[in-house]
């Protein structure tokens, strides 16, 4: 299936029109959303998420394959083309893991067995493990954190994936990342991460609420993504020695 | 004349998402009136003020808030009529659980909010499962997983409802609310309620403070849900 998403620019927190007029995203790309806190770049994302039709505070316009999107693939799980793993670090629901995992993959048509699928590859993002018996209610920030990642890729597995700061979580970035961006889907990345941010081949910059401008990946920026990726894989290796409680050894 | 009856657990964010809605029905070109049913105090009149649409706050007292609305229906209609307008907002209170301030003929809306969990749709009873719409508010704060799982909730009390995912500080779900009401239907003059409101009245509703068990008459019911008359 061909599937285009277009955002339509609208305006900033102080009512002008926002400098970026039209993005349009095409299965397959990964694009990458940055700036300061407070400039907006969630309200992107919820603005894709809910297929705003100016009825937010920045008036912008979602379309897919150039259409407003009809009302049932708005709100029908099952016919949702979004997945979104938001800021949200905990759960609120006060049921336990299999549960809750059994009464998602019904609102999404999937097979209940699905549930031990999600507990399995969320316990490969995070460190203490997760069982099905568990409440939602007492898991930590970075086991919600790999069971929402997990969700998403295994139930809510959509064209269209939105993240929202994956490194805040404690979880493996990277391997969360991969797991979500699935071959031929489009993926929007909020981050303030350099490497995240280097590794689409495009970024938005936001700016007071409003898509400021595009900048494509130089490949001197690539170099740098390239360089960062070695530095996070040593970075990673160090964090879990001193996790694991071993002392730790000069740089190679 | 378009009755909109919207209605919802408490803090649950009714007032702002029908601010917002206003505001939309206002660019729709429609003229919308809104009646604020409260049971001792509000100020949400002057919330709505600002929108500059005409406002009037009903407090139901000694009443039940929603008797007080469904007694009063006729009056508020005819109070919208004389403001010209064409479409009757009515925010309840209802706090029981037990009533739907619904008649058959208006738009019945029942706002709900997400976080306070999926076993909450099975408690909120005739509010939740005789309405049309429901809005569900504060999506923002969980997860994607755990409103799709209150919408999955949501669509086994009430199969046929449809679901409005809003959120009362961005006014998202204002435009699909909106449009909702302006296809809504018309109010007719014989309207009659959706659900039953409960089995009434015991001495404490007029007024009995000792709570003594030989105090009470009416229809009463037992811890272990015997149900009796007792009184002449």
């Amino acid at each position: 299936m061909n599937l285009e998403l277009t955002v339509i620019g609208g305006v900033d927190k102080k009512g002008e029109v926002e400098p970026v007029e039209r993005l349009d995203m095409k299965r397959g790309e990964i694009i990458g959303i940055v700036g300061p806190t407070g400039s907006g770049k969630s309200s992107l994302i919820g603005d894709i998420e809910q297929f705003a039709q100016g009825d937010t505070p920045s008036g912008r316009y979602i379309l897919i394959n150039g259409r407003t999107p009809g009302a049932e693939t708005r709100s029908d799980p099952r016919k949702k083309l979004i997945a979104q793993l938001s800021q949200n670090m905990h759960f609120l629901a006060d049921m336990t893991v299999d549960e809750f995992l059994k009464m998602h993959a019904k609102s999404r048509g999937k097979p209940a067995s699905v549930a031990k699928d999600v507990v399995e590859l969320a316990n490969t993002l995070t460190g203490e493990p997760i069982h099905p018996d568990h409440h939602l209610t007492i898991l930590s920030g970075g086991q919600s954190r790999a069971l929402m990642t997990a969700d998403i890729a295994v139930i809510s597995d959509s064209p269209i994936v939105l993240i929202d700061e994956i490194e805040n979580a404690g979880i493996k970035k990277r391997e969360a990342l991969d797991l979500l961006a699935g071959e031929g889907k489009i993926v929007v990345v909020v981050t303030h991460d350099p490497m995240l941010a280097l590794m689409p081949s495009r970024r938005v910059v936001m700016r007071n609420g409003g898509m400021y401008r595009i900048i494509d990946t130089s490949k001197e920026e690539r170099t740098v993504c390239e360089d960062l990726t070695r530095v996070d894989d040593w970075l990673m290796s160090l964090r879990e020695t001193i996790r694991q409680g071993n002392v730790v050894e000069a740089a190679p | 004349m378009r009755l909109v009856v919207v209605a919802g657990t408490p803090g649950a964010g009714k007032t702002s998402v029908l601010m917002h809605t206003t505001r939309r029905l206002l660019q729709l070109g429609m003229k919308p009136a809104v009646v604020k049913i409260d049971c001792l105090w509000t100020e949400d009149d002057r919330r709505f003020e600002r929108l500059g649409v005409p406002v009037i706050v009903g407090l139901s007292k000694d009443m039940c808030p929603d008797h007080f609305s469904i007694y009063n229906i006729d009056d508020m209609l005819a109070w919208a009529a004389s403001q010209e307008c064409d479409v009757l907002l009515n925010e309840t209170a209802g706090l029981c659980l037990r009533c739907a301030p619904y008649p058959d003929s208006c738009l019945a809306v029942c706002v709900i909010d997400v976080t306070t969990g999926p076993n909450a749709p099975l408690k909120v009873g005739p509010l939740l499962t005789t309405a049309d719409a429901a809005v569900v508010t504060k999506g923002d704060m969980v997860s994607q997983a755990e409103r799709e799982v209150f919408r999955e909730r949501i669509l086994e009390v009430n199969p046929k409802c449809r679901i409005v995912e809003a959120n009362g500080l961005s006014g998202k779900g204002s435009a699909e609310l909106a449009e909702l009401i302006r296809k809504g239907p018309e109010t007719t003059a014989e309207m009659r309620l959706r659900h039953n409101p409960p089995l009434a009245i015991c001495t404490l509703c007029t007024g009995e403070l000792r709570v003594a068990k030989e105090h009470h008459r009416g229809v009463l019911r037992h811890l272990d849900g015997f149900m009796e008359y007792m009184g002449e």
